[in-house]
């Protein structure tokens, strides 16, 4: 008993290990692909880890699905976009004041709309989804409408303002580890343990003193709240935005991630992200050929290693590298 | 202890609970009993917060629960068993026992995912009386392993002791003997003695008469939505009543 006690302060201090480990490698990375085109795909991919996370969250631990979710990184981005141009805020204050505003009415829209379940709620967030998409296109006097939002300013921090890829590099990547190390606390907490169980049994879940609406509803507002924060920073990487952006394609391609990544893994929504945001950049070389090729690709991944890249590729490295006749009893 | 009455369950147009009305008393075991479709579950379900009954109040502890929802009946030290055991599959064993101090745990999404050091010890704690359950039913070798693996038998111990961590005062186990073999049932009656001896008081809905018989206080039978019979195991096993709606009657 003794052992299974101290085992679990181990898996805390390996958890912890892995984390920083990471850390080290996303912060050398620039020093290793030396800047160039490079460095802003991978600033997108610090964006789409921390969107792919957040709707990781509610999917993979709650198992609440949402086809909405670029909705919620549009306002954001729209919210911090306005309050820096038109009212002249700090990016700052704009982006806090964005977040708790995409919190609040995903907490009023998560009341109703979490009471549906499966296609249903499906359906509900992915019409969600395309009612922000309007909004963002019509009401032109505040957002520009189709012809986007340009002119916002870069973040500054201590008279450092970031304006370059691996600036906004270093930014971005903050924010994303910081956004990672929160999930993973929050996935081996209490809280994360009770959200898994909603997933696997809702009724024995709430049996066992779990209040499962509340806690969705919780859930889907901090994974809105991780949306918009993407979103602000995004708008003040890009300088402009346009609704294009944040449409339903998105919404399935951040879906995409998660699950090529490996529901209920946070280092999953990473894997996940960083494909998904390479691949086309890597088969841009093959023409017209590319979207059939990437097509195919995420058609075998599903096949092949249906647990998402997280389980998929160590499972692969196990039969690679184990002697022929020990592979079958493995 | 649980004073259930008048509690009418009509789904459509067909009367599945008709005014039934009974009392349990606190550090028994009682057994529900009666053949295929006399609302045994759907009384369960009702008393347990996941039915809203048409008619009828339950009382816990002389307290008014009629229509609380399960998460708080939790709270008032009530939880319950499934008779397809419902274990959050994809979770370990000790896991499963973890979400069951949920209610005896307090740390919210903030305190835990910015690991707040009361949140810190207050896992620790958790961690620690989950082992004990674990113990208790006798499963604790199988503490890392993962619930929907788990054989049938060792899945029954593993909701049991899941319940047990809610730190009840009655628990209700819908057909807790269903599937086991006859050595597991035979565990299975011990460890429900043995729960009832730490003062929990025990309900449950059970098929296997030979388990009823030997470790309920009381029975109550039901039959086709009504209460047919209430005593002990002795009174039961001679009413003409009871014997004629399992037997059928002569006439």
């Amino acid at each position: 008993m003794e052992k299974l006690i101290r085992s679990g302060s181990n898996t805390m201090k390996r958890d912890l290990l892995l984390f920083i480990g990471f850390s080290v490698l996303i912060m050398v990375a620039p020093q290793l692909f030396a800047g160039g085109y490079l460095m802003n795909v991978l600033v997108f991919v610090g964006i789409n880890t921390m969107l792919a996370i957040a709707l990781n969250l509610l999917l993979g631990y709650a198992g609440q699905i949402s086809l909405g979710h670029a909705g919620f990184f549009g306002l954001g981005a729209y919210i911090s976009g306005i309050l820096t141009t038109t009212f002249s805020l700090n990016p700052w204050l704009a982006m806090p004041i964005a977040a708790l505003a995409v919190g609040c009415l995903a907490g009023v829209i998560g009341f109703p709309i979490l009471k549906l379940k499966g296609h249903y709620l499906a359906m509900a967030s992915l019409g969600l989804g395309i009612i922000m998409y309007i909004v963002f296109n019509e009401t032109v006097e505040l957002t520009g409408g189709p012809s986007g939002l340009s002119g916002i300013p870069n973040m500054k921090l201590a008279g450092v303002s970031f304006d370059s890829d691996v600036k906004n590099y270093y930014l971005i990547w903050g924010f994303t580890l910081a956004v990672m190390l929160f999930s993973i606390n929050l996935a081996n907490s209490r809280v994360g343990r009770a959200l898994r169980a909603v997933h696997d049994s809702e009724v024995a879940a709430q049996v066992l003193g779990v209040n499962a609406r509340l806690l969705k509803v919780q859930i889907f507002a901090l994974s809105a709240i991780i949306s918009s924060l993407a979103g602000s920073l995004y708008a003040h990487t890009m300088t402009f935005i346009s609704p294009a952006s944040f449409g339903f394609n998105f919404s399935i391609e951040l879906l995409t991630m998660v699950v090529i990544g490996g529901l209920g893994s946070i280092y999953g929504s990473f894997l996940g992200a960083a494909l998904l945001t390479l691949l086309p950049e890597i088969l841009r070389g093959a023409n017209d050929y590319d979207i059939i090729i990437y097509g195919g690709l995420l058609v075998l991944m599903v096949m092949y290693m249906p647990g998402g890249l997280v389980r998929g590729i160590p499972d692969l490295f196990k039969k690679i590298f184990k002697p022929k006749g020990g592979a079958d009893h493995a | 202890m649980l004073e259930v009455s008048g509690i009418t369950q009509i789904f459509g147009g067909v009367t599945a609970l008709d005014s039934v009305s009974f009392a349990i008393s606190a550090g028994d075991i009682t057994g529900v009993i009666g053949p295929n479709g006399a609302g045994k579950t759907t009384l369960f379900n009702i008393i347990t917060g996941i039915y809203r009954q048409t008619a009828g109040t339950v009382h816990l502890e002389g307290k008014n629960v009629t229509g609380l929802p399960p998460e708080k009946l939790a709270r008032l030290a009530m939880v319950r068993t499934f008779q397809n055991i419902e274990l959050f599959g994809g979770m370990t064993v000790l896991e499963n026992v973890m979400v069951g101090m949920h209610t005896k745990s307090s740390a919210g999404l903030l305190a835990c995912a910015f690991k707040m050091p009361w949140s810190i010890s207050e896992e620790r704690r958790i961690r620690e009386g989950a082992m004990k359950w674990l113990e208790f039913t006798g499963i604790v070798d199988l503490a890392d392993h993962v619930a929907g693996s788990l054989p049938f038998g060792k899945g029954r111990l593993l909701e049991i002791a899941r319940a047990l961590a809610v730190e009840p005062r009655i628990i209700l186990m819908d057909e807790p003997a269903a599937g086991l073999n006859s050595q597991e049932t035979v565990g299975l009656a011990q460890l429900i003695k043995q729960i009832r001896d730490t003062g929990i008081t025990v309900v449950l809905v059970e098929h296997d008469m030979e388990l009823v018989m030997d470790i309920c206080d009381r029975i109550i039978v039901l039959n086709l939505g009504t209460k047919l019979a209430e005593g002990t195991p002795r009174e039961i096993q001679e009413s003409s009543a009871v014997i004629a709606a399992y037997l059928g009657d002569d006439d």
